[in-house]
């Protein structure tokens, strides 16, 4: 608790950023994003830009995993139901981006509201595996469906452009990117201040007690469903637009894992973690690279390990944070902060 | 007719096996009520130490064969013992998650010890085909399916006779019952992890010698999903009779409905069945339907 910080109004005990420290910090943020495409290269850029995919992703399945606390295995196939109808809506019906991205997210919300389906009668588990083979079966139609995914050789678009500007180059998409990556963390730490978001907490707390409170637990479901499917779909509409092609592989069970990683190690249920997350887990195996780059010299093969090593660390990760720090990456920044909030005196 | 009794009679053999490793599976999961997603990864590190013991080491088969045992059960005891005793009691996302973490580090590991390039064993069973009546099984797969019975025979006859096994099984039933009768639970719980892994790594050892090791052999790991919850997850019986459907309808599916669609049928058929049969049957064929209370 801050010396001073008193609240006098709704308005202030409603906002978002309480003090004037955070609403400084966010702005020295914005302004850092807002500069950082003019000084690094176009490989940074890059980086910047899959991260930020990652995060709309990330954003998504910690709605409904974090907050709604159902498990989904099959988040990286509504990505994919994103990129594909991005994907075939610009190649076959010429649509510009900017009608492809929402048409992309309804298409994600909607197999994600079929898969979702059938959390009336199960929970937990029984669950979990269905989304499980959700990701099996739209993995099947990804490669199968050969007349309208191109099959295993996929879909290549043409570069995408808003209002005649073109947003093919990674300077152009980050403007994309960081725009959208704002609009989601925006609306998903809204939805938690809505009834919405608060049923779908009570959801993941309780849901017996959550259904005796008035709560229709299986449409909430199918909103945290049809939300996290939503975001899923943008970010897949962003991903085909940035690589300009897409392949099933690019969808596979361990990408939907990937996305679960990221939010146990940001933290789940929290908005901040899941940032957080989606990009320590994308700068992990760049971090990898650039070690055994390092121990190259001494020991000439090390490059050969790099990804059986990708493959321990990422569990290792998972495994680590699970049992030491459940509470992931957002916690730990709090107790950082707490710790240097009064340092150094101990009280 | 020949074509469907040729399907069926694979369907059978492959049911067999998929049976035994469900079986490890369900131990795991009545036992601690954790969902073990590294089954697969069992899997694949029992084939691959039989390979190191059969190919590198020059070792024959049975000698081999109890290395491997003891090693799984070494294996399943020093994972429940560093990381999943601290898990129990936690919320599902965890367990999922930590058991897929587990998996990924031993498929990273496997890589970095064994390389990733395919591995073949040494031939264990005699290489003539079994011919009943018009019909010929390759041998690998009835031996195969031999092995595999007799192991969830023997599995059996421990839980039904062996006090072990009736300690487990009261365990599994009612953990407060079984304490207070002086069955020391978390020996049980340890237990239950190396009968689980050593079921894996022998249904690993199976499916080696069919088709060789890969890292990635643990991939199959992820078709023991449909055959536990077609089971119901915590029934030993369902697991067994589980393995045989998803057997025998992922090999009538893809002998009859590759042709059609390109291939690929056979491992996409049972995740169908399985949301199917959940439909109807959220417990699965033979689970018991959970009573909750607040």
């Amino acid at each position: 608790m801050r010396i001073g910080d008193f609240k006098e109004s709704y308005a202030t005990d409603e906002a978002v950023f309480t003090t004037s420290t955070s609403r400084f910090w966010l702005g020295v943020l914005f302004l850092i994003l807002a500069l950082f495409p003019f000084m690094v290269g176009d490989y940074l850029l890059y980086m910047a830009n899959i991260t930020g995919i990652a995060i709309v992703a990330a954003l998504g399945l910690n709605i409904l995993t974090g907050a709604a606390g159902q498990i989904s295995l099959g988040h990286a196939a509504f990505v994919g139901i994103g990129a594909y109808t991005s994907a075939i809506l610009s190649n076959r019906f010429g649509m510009p981006f900017l009608i492809c991205l929402p048409l992309a997210g309804l298409a994600s919300a909607f197999f994600g509201v079929l898969v979702g389906a059938p959390s009336m009668r199960m929970k937990g588990l029984y669950l979990c595996i269905t989304t499980l083979a959700a990701q099996v079966i739209f993995e099947f139609f990804f490669v199968h469906w050969e007349s309208l995914t191109g099959g295993i050789r996929g879909l290549n678009i043409a570069p995408a452009k808003i209002f005649g500007l073109n947003i093919g180059t990674e300077f152009g998409f980050y403007w994309v990117t960081l725009t959208v990556v704002i609009i989601a963390a925006t609306v998903s730490r809204n939805i938690f201040r809505t009834r919405v978001g608060r049923a779908f907490i009570a959801i993941r707390d309780r849901d017996i007690s959550a259904e005796l409170m008035g709560i229709n637990l299986f449409r909430y479901k199918l909103y945290a469903f049809a939300v996290s499917s939503f975001l899923a779909g943008i970010a897949g509409c962003l991903w085909v637009n940035h690589l300009k092609s897409i392949t099933p592989e690019h969808f596979p069970l361990h990408e939907s894992i990937r996305f679960l990683a990221m939010i146990i190690v940001g933290g789940l249920g929290n908005i901040l973690g899941a940032i957080y997350g989606a990009i320590f887990m994308t700068l992990i195996p760049e971090i990898l690279q650039a070690i055994l780059k390092f121990f190259e010299e001494i020991f000439p093969q090390a490059m050969s390990f790099l990804f059986p090593l990708q493959t321990v660390v990422f569990g290792f990760l998972i495994v680590v944070f699970l049992v030491f720090e459940p509470h992931g990456l957002a916690e730990m920044w709090v107790r950082v902060k707490s710790y240097f909030r009064l340092w150094p005196f101990k009280h | 007719m020949d074509f469907f009794l040729l399907l069926l009679t694979s369907g059978i053999a492959v049911g067999g096996i998929y049976a035994l490793i469900a079986l490890g599976f369900v131990l795991i999961y009545k036992a601690t009520s954790i969902i073990n997603f590294a089954t697969g990864e069992f899997m694949m590190i029992g084939a691959y130490i039989f390979y190191s013991c059969s190919v590198l080491l020059g070792l024959p088969a049975i000698p081999s064969f109890i290395v491997v045992m003891a090693g799984a059960g070494l294996l399943g005891l020093l994972v429940e013992k560093t990381i999943l005793r601290h898990m129990l009691g936690q919320p599902t996302i965890s367990i999922v998650m930590v058991t897929i973490g587990l998996s990924s580090i031993m498929m990273g590991l496997a890589e970095m010890i064994w390389s990733s390039d395919y591995k073949s064993f040494p031939a264990l069973f005699p290489r003539a085909p079994i011919i009943v009546g018009d019909l010929i099984i390759r041998s690998n797969l009835f031996w195969g399916f031999v092995v595999a019975m007799g192991t969830v025979g023997i599995f059996a006859l421990i839980f039904k006779y062996a006090k072990v096994g009736v300690a487990m099984r009261a365990t599994a039933g009612d953990q407060l019952a079984a304490f207070s009768m002086g069955i020391n639970v978390r020996s049980m719980f340890t237990l239950a992890w190396i009968f689980g892994s050593i079921a894996a790594s022998i249904g690993g050892l199976i499916i080696g010698n069919i088709g060789g090791v890969q890292p990635n052999l643990g991939s199959i790991g992820l078709k023991i999903f449909p055959v536990v919850i077609l089971g119901g997850l915590d029934s030993i019986g369902g697991a067994v009779l589980g393995g045989f459907i998803v057997g025998i309808i992922e090999n009538l599916a893809g002998g009859y409905l590759d042709p059609l669609v390109g291939g690929g049928v056979k491992n996409v058929a049972p995740f169908v069945i399985l949301v199917l049969i959940l439909m109807v049957r959220p417990y699965g064929l033979f689970g018991r339907k959970e009573i909750e209370r607040l």
